[in-house]
């Protein structure tokens, strides 16, 4: 059928991707732009690692090196691995459950794209006055007092991004509830489903702590407002409190999916079921629910008391409990099972001790008392950096070995992957073991120049060394990916073999119809219980019928756009610049004025008529 | 059940807003959106009750010196009452009944207009009688923050019922614009119940001092 499966212009594909509603182009639109931002933020790794290799170094100034450090951290938090959970997300949720798309494929778009525009203005900081600096916690004694726009891009720019997520995690909790197919029941779906659907409730209840964290401070430094300014009544912690509640689900949001990716890597290449599948599930809901009764152990050394500081730190060690159980059914999975070790289960497998020696630190700093010794010291750059690099980084690069076949229909090489996985993991221990030890010695953390003669040198220097090794293994990466879609081999739907969740019964890439008869779900696992009955493929819930589709739009874009005009607009406007107040308003009616067409135009979607879909039988090119 | 078919009250569904798969997505992700939104104004709430009354001297306006029961009363009984408009408006389309459901939300929209022109009256007595402003002291930008984003969800909501009655005036019910109905009337019961909180915790917790 060729109008499903027509070769297409530059401009007719770009135009494609700028109004998709698809869930798998909005994917790869997450994939592409979460990885130039993760490769963004590893440069400015790169460059605090450079400066910190000897001491006293000059390599770059004081002020610069915390613009870099307070981009580095806000970027990789907020626009490489944010977005870049939302890739794996969209890519394989869906898929997962038998739906066709998501709930709000709409609201997918917009979502992907009020991302983008935040992010690209967050960015512009470096070209229009220089970057934040106040950290990416942002704390308000120090940000009300920045002077120049970095705090403002700041502001804005996680405001516009913060919409679009939690935006999406509306959509994917509607999803998962509303778009299962016939016989997915809850304990049926795949973990990283359930890892998807605990991580979007998280989203929903904690972004919006940040969104009024953010408000707050905006309306301190562009409005006048008096929130955090202690002369007139207004009190700084009120900044700690919301950007730690919001904070602390954040890394839960960022790490269930990561367990989840490995709960699909591990199962797949042991050959053998998920050890414990519904105590994975309790575990998930519970750090879910645990993870909103932490946030105070951000704040041990501020002074809330010992009552609270000994409250916290219990809720925190409980944390333990059920991460516990998680590394424990991912031990006794892989435990006779027939293990290959592909490129993806050996990040899997790296990743068990890797994380556990995070969580073993975050045990130790959870302990009230000694965290007055480690806070605000290298020990703490340590542990975070285990349980962010050796947890989510490590899923994420597994993950996008384990499902580019998936989302793009090639297999990346899997010896260069290997390659690039022993350096990033010798890397990220090289770099980070060592600092557990610099900041036990006492080294502070985000200073720009330790002295010589403090016994800080070596370990410093062994600490940029390992920042080398991951460079070069992200570089062998992209060189893995660009040589893969070159060459362009296609692969079959299930190139790993040993496929056991039905999103490896149907083509890689699937059509943008995804099923072209929903599939029965038969049990956990469903298309490996269908391959040890001996069949091929899903058994079908429906007979071939017509399929309705959502309609392209270019709204989500222009909504998005409009947030991006009107934030220049509050910026610039307390400089007393005469153009700032117009432009704010017309962004803003921009955004209005598309939400009204959004509203006032029907959008009813379109069929694919059963006879298309019967002659559409390789409908992966579509 | 379809999108674009026609109705007669006899074939009209029971649930209209969740006859359709579209129509059940967008039932439960405005719940969500709702609970979000509770966590939105929650955070507000305490920042309202960390900063009340944290004025920078004495000569700064207090709760007690400013808020005038009789009127938020009043404001208060128009957006009550405006919510249960609302329900009458929503029991006329759950039966098939679009002019009467336009009438209620009519006056749904009337008395919100009315609760949002005392409100506008309040804030502008509050600047000018005791120079109590956003930027006066922290005291006054958490009330407007509060008080404020409420308000801003008001006129929201008016602009958004009346963009719906507009559009739908000339072809009545069916099942695609059921659902934006009734999430509109979701939306606006949500409203009330913030501002019965702000009631209590800004007025009444505030006349007590």
């Amino acid at each position: 059928m060729s109008s499903l499966a027509q070769k297409k212009g530059f401009g007719a594909t770009v135009w494609d991707y700028l109004t998709t509603v698809d869930h798998k182009k909005i994917a790869i639109l997450y994939l592409m732009s979460g990885g130039f931002f993760f490769l963004l933020g590893g440069l400015e790794a790169l460059i605090i690692r450079i400066q910190l290799a000897v001491p006293n170094s000059d390599f770059i100034s004081a002020g610069l090196y915390n613009e870099v450090l307070t981009m580095h951290g806000t970027t990789m938090i907020f626009l490489a691995a944010m977005p870049l959970i939302f890739a794996f997300m969209n890519a394989v949720v869906p898929l997962q459950i038998g739906a066709r798309d998501v709930a709000f494929p709409f609201v997918n778009s917009l979502g992907f794209w009020l991302f983008f525009f935040g992010g690209v203005f967050l960015n512009l900081s470096w070209f229009m006055g220089g970057a934040p600096d106040a950290g990416w916690t942002s704390y308000a004694s120090l940000s009300i007092a920045s002077e120049g726009h970095g705090i403002d891009f700041y502001v804005l720019g996680l405001q516009i991004a913060g919409a679009g997520t939690l935006i999406g995690g509306i959509n994917f909790l509607v999803t998962i509830i509303n778009m299962r197919a016939p016989g997915m029941t809850y304990m049926r779906m795949p973990l990283f489903t359930w890892t998807a659907f605990v991580t979007s409730a998280l989203i929903l209840f904690a972004f919006p702590a940040l969104t009024v964290g953010l408000f707050l401070m905006m309306f301190d430094r562009m409005f006048g407002s008096n929130f955090f300014d202690v002369a007139n009544g207004g009190n700084t912690i009120i900044w700690e409190h919301f950007f730690w509640i919001f904070g602390h689900p954040e890394v839960y949001i960022l790490v269930l999916p990561a367990f989840g990716i490995f709960s699909e890597i591990i199962p797949h290449f042991s050959r053998k079921r998920l050890f414990g599948y519904s105590s994975m599930v309790f575990a998930t809901v519970l750090i879910g629910f645990l993870g909103f009764m932490v946030w105070a152990h951000h704040m041990f050394t501020v002074g809330l008391g010992p009552i609270a500081n000994a409250i916290f730190a219990v809720a925190t060690m409980a944390i333990a409990v059920p991460t516990g159980i998680k590394i424990f059914n991912w031990l006794l999975t892989m435990w006779g099972g027939s293990m290959k070790f592909t490129t993806p289960m050996l990040y899997a497998v790296a990743f068990i001790p890797s994380f556990v020696a995070g969580g073993v630190t975050g045990i130790m700093l959870a302990s009230a008392a000694a965290d007055y010794q480690f806070h605000d010291t290298y020990f703490v750059v340590a542990h975070f950096h285990y349980v962010i690099v050796g947890g989510v980084v490590f899923a994420l690069l597994a993950g996008t070995h384990y499902y580019w076949p998936k989302m793009f229909g090639t297999m990346l090489n899997d010896f260069l992957g290997k390659i690039s996985f022993w350096l990033f993991f010798i890397g990220f221990h090289l770099t980070f073991f060592i600092q557990h030890f610099l900041g036990l010695m006492g080294m502070p953390r985000r200073i720009w120049k330790f002295l010589p003669g403090q016994g800080f040198e070596t370990g410093n220097l062994v600490s940029s060394i390992g920042a080398g090794f991951m460079g070069a293994a992200v570089i062998i990466l992209v060189f893995n990916i660009i040589m893969t879609q070159v060459k362009g081999v296609k692969v079959g739907n299930d190139p790993w073999g040993d496929g056991r969740t039905i999103e490896w019964a149907i083509p890689s890439p699937p059509p943008f119809y995804n099923f072209k008869q929903t599939p029965l779900i038969r049990g956990l696992d469903a298309y490996w219980l269908e391959k040890m009955e001996g069949k091929n493929g899903l058994t079908p819930a429906e007979p071939i019928g017509d399929i309705h589709m959502p309609n392209n739009s270019i709204l989500p874009l222009v909504i998005s756009f409009g947030l991006f005009v009107a934030a220049f607009g509050a910026m610039y406007r307390p400089d007393g610049e005469a153009w700032a107040l117009p432009v704010l308003v017309i962004g803003l009616l921009i955004t209005l004025g598309s939400m009204f067409l959004r509203s006032v135009i029907d959008d009813h979607g379109y069929h694919i008529h059963k006879e298309d879909l019967m002659d559409d039988d390789k409908g992966g090119k579509a | 059940m379809h999108a674009e078919e026609k109705f007669t009250p006899k074939t009209w569904p029971a649930s209209p807003e969740k006859a359709t798969l579209e129509g059940k997505n967008k039932f439960m992700g405005f719940w969500f959106f709702l609970g979000g939104e509770t966590v939105l104004f929650g955070s507000l709430f305490a920042t309202y009750l960390a900063l009340k009354n944290k004025v920078p001297s004495d000569s700064h306006a207090l709760t007690t010196d400013i808020f005038d029961l009789p009127l938020s009363f009043v404001a208060t009984m128009l957006l009550l009452t405006s919510s249960l408009t609302s329900v009458y408006a929503m029991y006329h389309m759950k039966n098939y009944n679009f002019q009467r459901m336009q009438a209620w939300l009519l006056i749904t929209v009337l008395l919100g207009a009315g609760f949002l022109g005392l409100e506008i009256y309040e804030f502008n007595h509050y600047v000018h009688e005791y120079g109590h402003t956003f930027t006066s002291s922290a005291f006054g930008s958490a009330f407007y923050a509060l008080v404020g984003f409420h308000g801003g969800h008001v006129a929201f909501g008016l602009l958004w019922i009346i963009s719906l009655m507009l559009r739908n005036a000339k072809r009545g019910l069916n099942l695609y614009n059921a659902p934006k109905f009734y999430l509109a009337s979701l939306y606006w019961h949500f409203i009330d119940v913030v501002w019965v909180f702000i009631f209590t915790v800004v007025y009444l917790m505030g006349m007590v001092g």
